[in-house]
């Protein structure tokens, strides 16, 4: 069904990161419902740019939910109000006619404003440097049958990787916690043989790297889990704090 | 030490702290049960623990299982607030998903607070501290009177209780996955057995308070 819709878009407009951030009020008419919403978010820069002011700055890049760049809190919501979907998978037939959208930047100490609704992620990718590996030469395929390994292990581990590292869990989380990226960076390889050579050192490296960086402490609300675009489970989570917890006491 | 240095061992402190708590308060329901069935049964409880030794060391040991439990809560949710940054969501929902209790453990932990200090005030004073000081302590049977002959303390009770019953119900299951021994089963379980744990214990205290405010109030 192809209908249009009208509505207005309150944008966090922030210059810079140490600039002081306001919401802005656009209104948007006749825009179709199977537009996506960061297509709206271009058509709104158009008639920005049209008009000689600022384009609203916003993180995107494949648009087909994998790359995990794309971000927003929409109506309270990391990635809209879809659940297991990124922001690039939204589409304006979730919204109504004559509503008004709140768009914020993810909020964590974590993830400081770059500019308007850009966060810097970058400290998910020190995590993952500080261990979200396996360090060794694993050689060449072997044959499928030289490990066996269960099917629900591969399965689990298969679901922990398909984390895309958004952070929609730390900017779900009231803690500003990134339990639920480290959890399941760590599970892919906690339940692998070939991951289980440097468990321990894995576990306690992100764990510090996680802890050093800012971000806050689990309290098991499951707000991460219930808003994952990818579905992770919070099960990993408290896998890692049994990987951790058992590699400390084995120190 | 990595019980304090990281977030992982704050909250192994908290899971140890609170689930030995919620071991205290299934025995207090079952001790205070026993008045339930016959007055001088329980004055024989209120004696046998009083202020000898070994109660003594069991109150220093819970004593200190509390001040443990606040103490990191007030740390935890210090840091916790740090880590969400200054600016706010203007607009934040919460998923069907998300138990209430779980975003208010704080505030519901403050009421089980100020409801522990009247209930210390009510008892503790009366009974274990006298002893402590040489005083000759109140009888169990007579601090029930002095407490609950007065009909606002049953409310005021339950108010406590609810509060309790809510902070258990999250925490219960929380603590087991903070412990890793939770997976996508025992996720399940833990709520089901934490939820009839809260339960059965908030029920047994809540029918106690409303047996002693008929016996002695009305």
């Amino acid at each position: 069904m192809d209908t249009n819709i009208s509505f207005k878009l309150k944008v966090w407009r922030q210059a810079g990161p140490k600039e002081k951030g306001h919401f802005e009020t656009y209104e948007l008419q006749d825009i179709p419902t199977d537009t996506s919403f960061l297509e709206m978010l271009d058509i709104l820069n158009e008639q920005l740019v049209e008009k000689g002011e600022e384009p609203i700055a916003f993180d995107h890049d494949c648009r087909e939910g994998i790359c995990g760049m794309c971000s927003l809190y929409v109506n309270g919501h990391p990635h809209g109000p879809a659940t297991g979907a990124t922001t690039c998978q939204l589409y304006m037939r979730r919204f109504h006619d004559g509503e008004t959208i709140t768009v914020e930047p993810w909020r964590s100490a974590a993830f400081p404003v770059i500019k308007d609704l850009m966060v810097n992620r970058n400290a998910l990718d020190q995590i993952q440097q500080a261990g979200g590996y396996v360090s060794f030469n694993t050689g060449g395929a072997q044959d499928a049958n030289a490990i066996p390994i269960s099917k629900v292990a591969a399965d689990e581990a298969m679901d922990s990787a398909s984390c895309i590292g958004c952070g929609a869990c730390v900017a779900a989380c009231k803690n500003g916690s990134a339990m639920l990226f480290v959890s399941a960076k760590v599970s892919q390889f906690a339940l692998l043989p070939q991951g289980k050579a440097e468990a321990k050192k894995r576990v306690k490296a992100m764990l510090s790297k996680m802890d050093e960086l800012g971000f806050g402490n689990c309290t098991n609300t499951g707000a991460c889990a219930a808003e994952c675009p990818k579905n992770i489970k919070l099960s990993n989570i408290s896998r890692l704090n049994r990987e951790y917890i058992c590699a400390k006491l084995s120190d | 030490m990595w019980l304090i240095n990281s977030s992982v061992g704050r909250k192994v402190i908290m899971s140890v702290s609170g689930l030995f708590l919620i071991l205290f308060l299934t025995f207090h329901a079952l001790m205070n049960a026993v008045a339930l069935i016959s007055f001088d049964a329980y004055e024989a409880v209120c004696e046998f623990l009083g202020a000898n030794w070994y109660a003594l060391l069991g109150t220093a040991i819970l004593a200190g299982g509390f001040l443990v439990h606040i103490c990191f809560a007030f740390l935890l949710t210090w840091q916790n607030r740090k880590a969400r940054g200054n600016d706010r969501y203007a607009v934040s929902a919460r998923p069907k998903t998300v138990e209430w209790a779980s975003q208010n453990m704080l505030v519901l932990g403050i009421i089980v607070l100020c409801f522990l200090v009247l209930h210390l005030a009510q008892f503790w004073a009366k009974m274990q501290l006298p002893e402590i000081v040489g005083d000759a302590p109140a009888s169990g049977y007579s601090a029930l009177q002095a407490a609950f002959s007065q009909l606002w303390v049953a409310p005021v009770y339950l108010i406590g209780f609810c509060a309790i019953w809510f902070h258990i119900t999250h925490g219960f299951w929380s603590a087991l996955q903070t412990i890793g021994t939770a997976n996508e089963k025992w996720i399940v379980r833990w709520k089901c057995i934490g939820w009839w744990w809260a339960t059965i214990v908030v029920g047994l205290f809540a029918v106690e308070v409303i047996y002693f405010t008929w016996f002695f109030a009305i």
